[in-house]
């Protein structure tokens, strides 16, 4: 029994399925630092990643660490505090559909980090962590309002969750609109780039905050998640199984809301990459948090760094923003769950 | 001693609504239905004994110690709970499900084979080990219930409180929760709690009933000193005849429909 329990549907042992997606998030990795403007062989990349440039042209050693890699790592960093950001709010909400961009939430720390802006806190110079603080209170404002509006009798209903998610998106994005009125016109395109989600150049600080806040986040829902996994028999059997809910709820609602604020001050508003990866992992390995959170970072890593190639790409010359990519992704996945879900369930 | 002691228990959503002065003890070993009608307060009743409500007056002992000062983790391990209805919010696996029931033992620890073989006897005395392998929101209703009662039974606790644990079942699954963990053993049967509104089977099984009114009790006693159609009467505020069932001798309720009265002869039966 104890082999079936833990393997799921697809034929592969757990440990197979680790293995083959980390192998995918490391070629997605040297994918992206050879594909570009200046096409960079494998071998090429590989040593101006292992030796730091040494026996490999000055050029391309600085463009695979300078510019190439920097951008991988962000994008992977952030797509794995995403995809976990996700899986937190599905996990308390018990609802597959929540998403730091559905709930709402990302808007919030979008407004967060506008606020820094104006107060002249938040810019190129200006340390990471700080805003990371700010869009990190801004998510938290966010997510506090959309529970607090969706809660009816102690319970988040589908329907309400994800109404109170859009209106609270809403107003914060209109509140984000508002102070971009109020930012200086040289301020403004930077902006609206970031807001686009922009994963630009990302300096060691930053990426070092992203990475700390990461971990904090991985701790704390890889701690909590056999908790987790019974709070999906609903919060009084959860209580009744000796689970402290509401603490569980709490560690792991504002975990998440910091992961989102940490990604979105990074890397600005990039969409539905916390309802794609949970829902690829629980197709791969079933809905167990204990392999899901390992699983959403490795996934949303490769998945974000993959789509940033993408958006690199298949325009040509032009970028595309990375949200335009990951959007495309899962506003079709997001309609399919919610077709699916309303056929098994009354809301 | 007594498994389970409550006394002047109060708990109340609004005036009028909840429990307020509930007295009863349950010994080791017994089967006690709890009945009366919608809003007497039967599920709030269960949700105060498993410690998701903490009640506002009065106290509750289990097996000895006070559930206020008793941790939720120790509760659990005294004390299962089949509520109702039993949703899962992810496609678990059968297994994995009734596995949960094992979390008040290993509070979060990845589970030993001893875990494993307490879930797997479980399903198997609910009759759904070929189900082991199944996604939870592959099953019907009915065998959701009796995974949800393995589950229950996983969690060895020495407390079962059941909530209409029959309502959404089949008759032959029903037959396979009322000879598993109805079933009348006077010795080495867990104390048992079971909330139903169906006042036959509540008297066929239960040693004793609990009739609350209002969150209030009416009546505690043998099934033949609660059923009588003078209290069903005052409880339900209709008309009720108790008969006695030839072959256990306990009270069963006659359906208002086999006594021929007016009603009957005038509109339900065809007229030539």
């Amino acid at each position: 029994m104890r082999a079936r329990t833990e393997g799921q549907g697809i034929g592969i042992s757990r440990r197979g399925v680790f293995l083959w997606m980390g192998a995918l998030l490391l070629a997605s990795l040297l994918l992206s630092v050879m594909v570009g403007s200046v096409p960079i062989k494998p071998q090429e990349a590989i040593q101006a990643l292992v030796k730091g440039g040494a026996g490999s042209d000055d050029a391309v050693a600085t463009i695979v660490r300078k510019i190439r890699l920097p951008r991988a790592l962000l994008a992977g960093i952030v797509g794995a505090c995403l995809s976990l950001a996700g899986l937190g709010f599905q996990a308390i909400s018990r609802n597959p559909l929540a998403d730091p961009s559905i709930l709402g939430v990302s808007s919030g720390a979008s407004f967060g980090l506008m606020v820094a802006m104006l107060l002249g806190v938040a810019g190129p110079t200006s340390n990471p962590a700080v805003t990371t603080l700010f869009a990190f209170a801004g998510a938290l404002l966010a997510a506090a309002l959309v529970y607090a509006i969706a809660r009816v009798d102690g319970r988040l209903p589908m329907t309400t969750l994800l109404l109170s998610g859009v209106i609270v998106g809403l107003f914060f994005t209109s509140c984000v609109m508002l102070a971009t009125v109020l930012l200086a016109a040289a301020e403004l395109q930077g902006v609206i780039f970031w807001l686009m989600g922009n994963l630009g150049p990302a300096s060691t600080g930053s990426l070092g905050v992203l990475a700390v806040v990461l971990g904090i986040g991985v701790a704390a829902l890889f701690r909590e998640a056999p908790r987790l996994n019974v709070l999906a028999l609903g919060e009084e059997q959860a209580l009744q199984l000796g689970v402290e809910a509401e603490r569980v709820k709490r560690v792991v609602f504002v975990a998440a809301s910091l992961i989102t604020g940490a990604a979105i001050s990074a890397a600005g508003s990039i969409g539905f990459v916390g309802l794609i990866v949970p829902h690829a992992a629980r197709l791969l390995l079933g809905p167990d948090n204990r392999n899901l959170v390992p699983m959403s970072v490795l996934l949303g890593a490769a998945f974000l760094i993959l789509a940033d190639l993408g958006a690199r790409t298949v325009a040509g010359a032009t970028e595309l923003p990375v949200g335009v990519i990951t959007s495309f992704c899962g506003a079709p996945l997001f309609v399919y769950l919610l077709r699916r879900r309303r056929g098994t369930e009354s809301w | 001693m007594s498994a389970i002691v409550v006394q002047d228990l109060t708990f109340q959503y609004r005036p009028g609504l909840g429990l307020d002065g509930v007295t009863f003890a349950v010994l080791p070993g017994e089967l006690v239905g709890v009945v009366g009608p919608n809003t007497a307060g039967k599920s709030t009743l269960l949700r105060l004994l498993s410690k998701v409500l903490v009640p506002q007056r009065g106290r509750i002992q289990i097996a000895g110690r006070d559930v206020a000062t008793t941790g939720r983790l120790a509760l659990a391990r005294q004390v299962a709970v089949v509520p109702q209805e039993f949703q899962v919010a992810f496609p678990f696996r059968v297994a994995e499900v009734v596995l949960m029931g094992r979390y008040p033992h290993t509070a979060g620890a990845a589970w030993g084979s001893r875990d494993h073989q307490i879930a797997w006897a479980a399903m198997e005395t609910m009759g759904i080990g070929g189900l082991a392998g199944r996604s939870i929101d592959e099953l019907s209703g009915g065998e959701r219930q009796l995974v949800s009662i393995a589950r229950a039974l996983t969690q060895e606790p020495s407390i079962l409180l059941l909530d209409e644990p029959t309502a959404h079942l089949d008759l032959r699954h029903q037959r396979t929760v009322l000879t598993t963990v109805l079933a009348r053993r006077p010795e080495g049967r867990r104390t048992t709690v079971l909330v139903s509104h169906d006042l036959n089977l509540a008297a066929e099984h239960c040693d004793r009933l609990l009739l609350l009114v209002e969150g209030r009790v009416q009546a505690f006693g043998r099934p033949e000193e609660v059923m009588t159609s003078e209290t069903l009467e005052r409880a339900y505020g209709c008309a009720v005849e108790v008969e006695r069932d030839p072959a256990s001798g306990r009270p069963h309720l006659r359906s208002p429909l086999s006594q021929p009265g007016p009603l009957e002869s005038n509109f339900l039966t065809p007229r030539m």
